[in-house]
């Protein structure tokens, strides 16, 4: 790939900029002619021409129900849909397919496990003398589902804590982690910390014993390879909107054993084998986790999102983003009373930074970086949790993906610097 | 500029110079969340008979949302309840007006300072943080004089 000139001084790790192309969304003008800086990628990613072309074409060529059915039309859904996971179960090399579930979205995967767990036979059954453990940096559907869980059965909700500098405080871990585990569910990347979580630690802990372990990867799938085998996790989920993909299609990865064994949470059509007025039977997983007419459309634009974005390859995205994020912690720093909520280097973090700006609040800063069209995210990201432990009402974020680039991190400094003296 | 519509001097100054913020002696106090943005606002009513005696607040939020708390403080103290509905209610209207309501000499008349956030109505992200404290106020308000509505869901 040839570089331009000029933006990427002194980094071959940078991705080509011609790669913005390929997102029409970027060259949209806002607020009378500026050009839209798309800072809110940790929210949702823009999509690519790629992925807008086979929802088109899937609806203009191919569009029928799924599994049933014998003409042409219902062949070529099924094929296409069960194709899509095909790609998703070689993107996260999962060493099934029938272990990758379709679901909504990251939030239903992962209250799709707590309620298998909730219904579960022992062993895995999650009742008042068993413990679920989560972590303080959570987002909301990594918490509330297990809240949900513990109020119903009794089990005790246990989770670790963060250091100063926005990292799990594992110092506890045996304590926080015990033989009453059932469950260890926790986020490999934060989406309002940044922090990459060291996921060896807590999957050996959990495996000493006996828990099962849940990782919420909706910020990493995008961003860096995930290898399901490698994190020797039991369950993974993320969602599609953040990858490339369009919204309503998440993903819940998990080991066929455990699928096999847990039993359905939603039923209805397409998950069963046998219906009489009595009882019914399930289907195999993953069709036993997918009651109803799925998301067809959805689960193609997912599998044209892998498509493109393994054809560029993870590797350099996240090469890419690593070289943004160094260069962003830089920069944001050297804006007076600039406040990194999160670690403070680019070193296991990934391309989300949440910062404070001296007194002034998250929703005048984003108010006057959207007059200059820059658009961040500001609030609490659904990480209340995190906002006070750190005695913060909000932060503003600013989350980076493969299109962005180190001039639109110079675009959002001197903004910054607006927003300073607007309210100085 | 656009963004000079919404941030009004007068707002300015009201964030800057807060008017009568702090909590201090009520008959009721109501604690209200903005829960897309996490503004919060502590708020308590005084009432000497129909008389607003004192509104007293403290929370942290925008700018926005920290000015409408000042701007209510300033035209609600020493009110009769029947004109701080009356002047609650223009407020409600022209915050619910998309931009499209053009304040005119009575209304500015009974909003006086408020009228400057008219160009908040444009932004419907932010409506919400302007009408935190009004909306705080109106339920304190049905808490210390015994609205029966409110008792049976109190």
């Amino acid at each position: 790939m040839t570089q331009p000139s000029g933006l990427l001084t002194g980094s071959d790790r940078l991705l080509d900029e011609a790669v913005r192309k390929d997102f029409p969304l970027l060259d949209r003008l806002v607020h009378d002619g500026k050009k839209i800086v798309y800072l809110d990628n940790a929210a949702t990613s823009q999509k690519p021409r790629q992925v807008l072309d086979a929802l088109n074409e899937y609806y203009e060529r191919h569009n029928a129900n799924v599994h049933r059915g014998v003409h042409v039309l219902a062949e070529e859904a099924t094929a296409l849909y069960e194709g899509a996971r095909d790609k998703v179960a070689a993107f996260i090399n999962a060493p099934s397919r029938d272990e990758v579930i379709f679901t909504k979205n990251a939030s239903e995967s992962l209250n799709l496990v707590a309620n298998m767990l909730g219904w579960a036979d022992e062993p895995y059954r999650v009742d008042h003398e068993t413990e679920i453990v989560i972590t303080e940096m959570e987002h909301h559907s990594n918490i509330v589902p297990w809240q949900l869980l513990s109020q119903r059965t009794g089990a005790k909700l246990k989770w670790f804590g963060l250091t100063d500098d926005g990292r799990l405080d594992l110092s506890n871990i045996n304590e926080i982690i015990t033989e009453k585990t059932k469950i260890v569910s926790f986020v490999l990347i934060s989406n309002i910390l940044g922090t990459v979580n060291p996921v060896e630690a807590i999957v050996r802990r959990a495996q000493e014993v006996g828990a099962l372990v849940l990782i919420d990867a909706s910020q990493a799938a995008p961003h860096v390879a995930v290898d399901v085998q490698a994190l020797q996790a039991d369950f993974v989920a993320f969602t599609g909107h953040k990858m490339c993909g369009p919204t309503g299609i998440g993903v819940l990865w998990g080991r066929q054993e455990l699928l096999e064994d847990l039993p359905p949470f939603l039923g209805g059509g397409e998950m069963i084998e046998t219906v009489s007025m009595h009882s019914s039977t399930y289907a195999p997983a993953p069709h036993k986790f997918e009651a109803g007419t799925p998301p067809i459309a959805q689960a193609v634009g997912l599998g044209a999102a892998v498509d493109y974005l393994s054809a560029i390859g993870m590797d350099k995205i996240a090469a890419h983003e690593h070289a943004i994020t160094e260069y962003a912690v830089k920069r944001l720093l050297e804006v007076p009373s600039l406040r990194i909520i999160g670690p403070s280097t680019a070193e296991e973090r990934g391309a989300t930074i949440s910062f404070t700006l001296g007194d002034i609040h998250p929703h005048d800063v984003g108010q006057v970086l959207d007059e200059q069209g820059i658009a961040v995210r500001v609030g609490h990201h659904c990480a209340r949790p995190v906002c006070l432990r750190y005695g913060i009402p909000a932060t503003t974020r600013a989350s980076f993906y493969l299109y962005s680039t180190q001039s639109e991190v110079d675009v959002l400094v001197d903004g910054l610097e607006h927003v300073r003296n607007f309210f100085g | 500029m656009k963004l000079d519509s919404m941030y009004q001097e007068v707002i300015l100054d009201h964030y800057k110079h807060p008017h009568g913020r702090g909590l201090r002696d009520g008959d009721a106090e109501v604690h209200h969340v903005n829960p897309t943005c996490g503004d919060e606002i502590t708020l308590r009513v005084k009432y000497d008979g129909s008389r607003i005696e004192d509104v007293s607040y403290e929370g942290q939020g925008c700018s926005i949302s920290q000015a409408s708390a000042s701007v209510l403080n300033e035209l609600l103290v020493g009110r009769e309840l029947d004109d701080a509905r009356k002047i609650q209610s223009a407020f409600l209207e022209l915050m619910q007006s998309k931009g499209q309501l053009e304040p005119d000499d009575a209304m500015e008349e009974v909003l006086e300072d408020a009228v400057a956030f008219a160009g908040v109505s444009k932004y419907p992200a932010r409506v919400k943080c302007a009408l935190l404290s009004w909306m705080a106020w109106k339920d304190a308000t049905a808490q210390a004089l015994g609205d029966p509505a409110h008792k049976e869901t109190a």
